[in-house]
């Protein structure tokens, strides 16, 4: 596992639920074909109202017309990230756009295990409310040792909170993994 | 110190005599429910991990229920449930409701339930959020994702977090005019759309008791709008008589202890209720349906596992009959049982068919149909900015196809009274 994720962030506010992770009319597609599934990435996030996509401005494109993945890298959110259905689709597109690490106050309670268990990206949760603190395209640094997160482009630094119990999931890679490990499988 | 429900059916399945909330334990499940839109998925997973000549765990504890894009020409979706059957064959499994046949059930939540696999005592899970809706059976149900489903098929187990309860009493009577849909409007309205995550919504008091075990599904179906791991309510003889009527499996009834501990516990005067929706576009933007009542709307729509059920359409019929809706409203029976209820049971001499045909109504097949939106060609999906009165569970923006549309969460007793006036109506309105 990286020991520091380095990329750009794409900030989002409370509440964001799976329809406008993935709209469901995209839920067709195969997540196991290569070129089939880059269609995940080209509609990630693409049910978010325009005035809450990349905050603070809003109306910034997650990933851009014609394009399968995002210039982003990692998502600040708000509360209850991630509500609603239980699609594995949600974390798996955000992925496939190119999604290295979430960083959000709160996680709905089947997007945050999907992402664990099915291996995607670790969901971190920050100590206080990140969205105010970090815009859109900034440059950000998330150290796994240190368990912190620095904004490069304001020079602020956050503590995240430990991962507690999946921990040796996330350690391990997946929920297969770790019950190879543990000797279940 | 006592235990609750959930404590009591997640030790059991873990071989201890009690858990504790915030625990984390590995259960042994009894069935596995999937879906069209996840299904294959989770199987491309299992194999991926357990071989591609790998055998589930238990061919009699896996269902297989195609329902939410089913009556579409998207190439994609049709391919979808050609993988299903393919894994059904190849596994031998007993318990697949085929498209196109007699078999066909339609929305899995109340499949489970009409064909006897929701039974006290057992652990179920679906990749579905509204797996929850099984809580109704007194048993542990919950909505996980394609990976750890693919765990399951493989070892007939999964983690589990040991979830603290909430408790919501409701004492007294409810008014005739309100429904089951009202009240968890109201609940979440009151605790949030993250109100109870990661914790259990259990429901007790002798107004909960005395709603009909459709009427219990609603308000279990949508804990996941509140967050919530998953509902429950202790089964009683309404329970088991439809339990029995289904299946012959054995099964067991947990009761919560008296001195069982609760995170939350809150009493409701059920008396007191009043007719609820939520507001676009959020579960839990509540307002009394009568503070609406300038909102005017261009579709009332119902249908789906949370009003798609045959009390729905019979609460419906009841407002409807004899009169003519003012805007399109579309009739979707959650399953195919329910379809043919409404073909058969009468209401003033007429089928429930009949009475929505003579109001204007349109009629679909069972289905999930346009609650999530799904392809372009589905059943009452919008496309521009239609403004919804819903029976459905969710109303966040896109939900139900278009990111422009406007959806109000109601009981199908307000999205009735809605039709018929072209605005947001109270149902005490219609039913003097």
């Amino acid at each position: 596992m990286e020991q520091v994720i380095v990329g750009r962030a794409y900030v989002l506010g409370d509440n964001i639920d799976t329809d406008q992770i993935i709209p469901a009319e995209h839920l067709v597609y195969s997540l196991s074909d290569p070129e089939e599934k880059k269609n995940y990435g080209k509609f990630a996030l693409s049910g978010v109202p325009k005035d809450d996509a990349g905050l603070p401005e809003g109306n910034k494109l997650f990933v851009e017309e014609g394009k399968f993945e995002s210039e982003y890298t990692i998502i600040i959110g708000g509360k209850n990230f991630g509500c609603g259905s239980s699609r594995e689709h949600a974390p798996a597109c955000l992925k496939i756009a190119g999604i290295q690490a979430i960083i959000a106050t709160s996680y709905a309670r089947i997007f945050y295990r999907n992402s664990v268990d099915g291996g995607f990206f670790i969901p971190f949760e920050s100590s206080g409310k990140l969205v105010n603190n970090i815009r859109t395209g900034n440059n950000l640094t998330i150290n796994l040792e240190t368990g912190t997160l620095i904004n490069n482009s304001s020079n602020q630094t956050f503590k995240l909170q430990p991962l507690g119990e999946v921990a040796e999931i996330v350690k391990a890679g997946n929920i297969f993994e770790y019950a190879r490990k543990a000797g279940m499988i | 110190m006592g235990l609750t429900i959930t404590e009591k059916i997640l030790a059991a399945h873990a071989g201890k005599d009690k858990v504790t909330p915030g625990e984390t334990i590995w259960v042994d499940v009894d069935v596995l429910m999937t879906h069209d839109v996840c299904g294959p998925g989770t199987i491309n997973i299992f194999k991926e991990q357990f071989g591609k000549n790998a055998k589930v765990f238990d061919r009699e504890k896996v269902v297989i229920i195609p329902d939410h894009y089913i009556f579409t020409s998207d190439k994609h979706a049709n391919r979808n449930i050609d993988i299903l059957r393919e894994f059904v064959s190849e596994q031998n499994l007993p318990y697949y409701y085929d498209v196109g046949t007699e078999n066909y059930k339609g929305v899995c939540h109340l499949a489970l339930a009409q064909e006897g696999h929701n039974r006290p005592g057992e652990v179920l899970f679906g990749t579905d959020s509204h797996t929850c809706t099984s809580g109704a059976f007194g048993m542990f149900s919950t909505g996980i994702g394609n990976t750890d489903a693919a765990f399951i098929l493989g070892t007939g187990k999964l983690w589990v977090k040991v979830p603290e309860s909430m408790k919501f009493e409701f004492t007294g009577k409810f008014p005739d005019y309100i429904m089951a849909k009202d009240i968890i409007l109201q609940v979440i309205g009151d605790i949030g759309v993250d109100g109870a995550t990661y914790r259990t919504m259990e429901w007790t008091g002798n107004a909960i008791m005395n709603f009909s075990m459709e009427e219990r599904m609603t308000l279990c179906n949508m804990a996941i709008e509140g967050g919530g791991k998953n509902a429950v309510i202790e089964a009683d003889e309404v329970t088991l008589k439809y339990v029995k009527e289904r299946t012959n499996k054995p099964y067991n009834v947990y009761r919560s202890d008296h001195d069982a501990n609760y995170y939350f516990k809150k009493t409701y005067d059920a008396s007191t209720m009043e007719p609820i929706v939520a507001k676009p576009h959020s579960p839990d933007n509540k307002a009394l349906v009568r503070e609406c009542s300038d909102v005017k709307i261009d579709r009332s729509y119902i249908g789906s596992c949370t009003g798609g059920k045959y009390t729905d359409f019979l609460a419906a019929a009841n407002i409807l009959n004899g009169k003519k809706v003012a805007v399109n409203t579309f009739i979707v029976p959650a399953t195919t049982e329910v379809y043919k209820d409404l073909e058969s049971k009468m209401l003033d001499g007429k089928t429930l068919l009949n009475i929505f045909k003579e109001a204007g109504c349109e009629i679909g097949d069972a289905s999930c149909a346009a609650c999530l939106g799904g392809p372009k060609d589905t059943f009452g999906r919008t496309h521009g900015t239609e403004v919804v009165v819903s029976t459905t569970n969710r109303n966040f923006p896109g939900r139900m196809g278009s990111k422009q549309s406007e959806v109000y969460l109601a009981s199908p007793y307000t999205a009735a009274a809605s039709a018929l006036t072209g605005r947001i109506t109270d149902p005490r309105e219609m039913l003097n």
